[in-house]
């Protein structure tokens, strides 16, 4: 997966490394560097000021990536291009210095690279126009409102209207869980506004439209603004106030402590897990209207899940949040971050028994899920003692199915609305859900 | 970018600080608010290019010389037998990892600072230039249909 690729790139920059020689011009200008293979490279510095007028290229440049030819200005230049690392291709040196007067015109002319350079790698190496593609919008917009992630904050969000103890209603829950995607979408937008230079310099984040251009950072915030306002007040108007506020708190909890927190200080990962944990009690109090036990004990549930999934995580991606200026766990306290993994897997173990204690499921839920919370505990426990990649990963992609299956034996033992009145229950109970669908 | 172009353009990721540069048109007929806005992006551009390819040098230098001084203690040399660049596995470069992150930390801090100034400060202004155009437009209009 992206391990592998994060690998293959830093041997392709190590290996550049060494050819590679900078020249500083001057304080005000800018350096530019482009490549259309990994085997040669062209310098060219521009002038802030002027340059927006003059550079022209030769008519193709557009057109074909292995073409490129640019016109500069009286500027000083160095153009340097370094010498491929393989044999089989083609060796083509240029370095030319320029004078005053003249402007200057290189040519580069490369060969189609032996070893496949990905077509996607390819097109990221060309200038492109920074005009909105509308039929690219689609998915840009999905990119940018992180679509998978906020699919699953809803998911997480029904997760917690469906285990309220209230007859089922089919308006209310769409509505909420249009409201609360609303609400990620535009919460997301906002995060990666704020986090453009940094997601540039990290590889899991530097194909985000805000890092790219493919989106200005004005319609990235404009886009926010439709989405979150319209959800938030979908939620306050549609649903139940409660929720209506728990949503904006959550958008704000996000975007104005989380995301500021991450660069300052580790208690961005405490905060974050609130951020997951709100979602279902969200769905909760959208049916019930208020905020109960259960609401908390599956918010409970969902926070204690975010720090194996996030620490896990993290473990990866020490290098990136080094460089990048992050404050996580795995970097400065690193036995504090496996030990709060494993701390709240067991929490999990925990947190299940306490369903049926609340009566919000029946005891047939933590005996029938303690499989699944003790192997997590157990990837837990690998990771605090071996502290390496292959237990984090372990941890992490068991993480991710871990807690969508939690989450449907919680709701197969879910008790009964019918049978609260009884407390005779059997330990061995139904998994009988009598719902009563009211229509509106 | 083509001559012809009026719009910016934006380039592959700088091979140190990974930003992408854009260039920025100039239109002949550009109000002072658009180019109070084009000199904003420029000047933080290039702000941000100074920052992060000094960042990531000295991130770079630093590891190297972590490196070659974890293999001297160890009595290893930076390269074995066949050429190879000897590396350190993640938890020995854990320790760097931290004292990188607390050394540059003040750095960072006021980076944030004036990155999330610029930010809010372009956005603004693109804003400004958006509800501009938008008005200049809609003035052409009424004036092509009272033709």
């Amino acid at each position: 997966g992206f391990f592998v690729w994060h690998l293959r790139n830093t041997g392709v920059r190590r290996v550049l490394c060494r050819f590679v020689h900078l020249y500083h011009v001057a304080d005000n200008r800018l350096i530019t560097f482009q490549y259309f293979n990994f085997l040669k490279r062209m310098y060219v510095t521009q002038c802030n000021k002027d340059l927006s007028q003059r550079a022209k290229p030769k008519s193709d440049s557009i057109v074909s990536p292995f073409h490129e030819l640019q016109q500069l200005d009286q500027e000083k230049k160095v153009v340097h291009k370094i010498s491929p690392v393989s044999p089989v291709h083609q060796l083509w040196s240029e370095t030319s210095s320029r004078n005053e007067l003249g402007e200057m015109k290189s040519a580069l002319k490369t060969e189609e690279s032996v070893i496949p350079v990905g077509a996607e790698s390819k097109e990221d190496r060309r200038w492109r126009e920074m005009k909105l593609q509308l039929d690219d919008l689609p998915g840009i917009l999905a990119r940018l409102s992180k679509i998978k992630l906020t699919a699953l904050v809803v998911s997480t969000a029904s997760a917690g209207f469906a285990m309220a103890p209230v007859p089922f209603e089919l308006t209310r829950f769409l509505l909420a869980s249009l409201g609360t995607g609303l609400a990620s979408c535009a919460a997301n937008s906002i995060n990666q506004f704020f986090e453009v230079p940094f997601d540039s310099n990290m590889n899991r984040t530097k194909n985000r439209p805000l890092v790219r251009g493919q989106i200005s950072p004005l319609l990235a915030v404009c886009f926010a603004a439709s989405c979150g306002i319209p959800g938030i007040a979908l939620l306050t108007a549609g649903v139940n106030p409660l929720t209506g506020a728990l949503g904006a708190f959550n958008i704000f909890l996000y975007t104005c402590c989380y995301t500021p927190l991450k660069r300052m200080s580790i208690a961005n990962t405490w905060v974050g897990a609130v951020v997951g944990a709100i979602p279902p009690i969200m769905g909760w109090t959208a049916a019930t209207g208020s905020l109960d036990a259960g609401a908390l004990l599956l918010g409970g549930i969902l926070y204690s899940w975010q720090f194996p999934h996030f620490n896990a995580l993290s473990w990866g991606l020490r290098e990136d949040y080094s460089r990048g200026g992050y404050c996580m766990m795995s970097v400065t306290h690193p036995g504090l971050c496996r030990r709060v993994a494993l701390r709240h897997c067991l929490a999990l173990i925990g947190l299940s028994v306490v369903a049926p204690v609340l009566d919000i499921t029946t005891w047939t839920f933590p005996i029938v899920s303690l499989p699944i919370n003790l192997y997590i505990s157990y990837l837990g426990f690998r990771f605090y003692r071996d502290a390496d990649r292959s237990s984090s990963r372990k941890l992490f992609f068991c993480s991710l199915w871990h807690l969508p299956m939690l989450l449907l034996v919680m709701f197969t033992c879910k008790k009964s609305v019918l049978k609260k009145e009884d407390k005779g229950d059997l330990p061995g109970g139904s998994h009988e859900t009598a719902v009563e669908i009211r229509l509106p | 970018p083509p001559a012809h172009s009026r719009s910016d353009w934006i380039g592959p990721p700088d091979e140190l600080s990974n930003l992408r540069p854009v260039i920025f048109y100039e239109p002949p007929e550009e109000s002072p608010l658009e180019r109070r806005l084009r000199e904003a992006r420029q000047e933080a551009q290039a702000s941000n290019q100074r920052f992060w390819a000094r960042h990531n040098r000295a991130f770079r230098q630093e590891k190297e010389e972590f490196i070659y001084s974890r293999l001297k203690a160890k009595g290893l040399e930076v390269r074995d037998e066949s050429g190879q660049k000897a590396t350190l596995n993640a938890e020995e470069m854990a320790d760097f990892y931290k004292d990188f992150l607390s050394k540059n930390f003040k750095k960072h801090l006021q980076y944030n600072r004036d990155w999330y100034k610029r930010n809010f400060r372009i956005t603004f202004l693109m804003g400004q230039v958006a509800l501009m155009r938008a008005l200049r437009w809609l003035r052409q209009r009424k004036k092509n249909a009272e033709q």
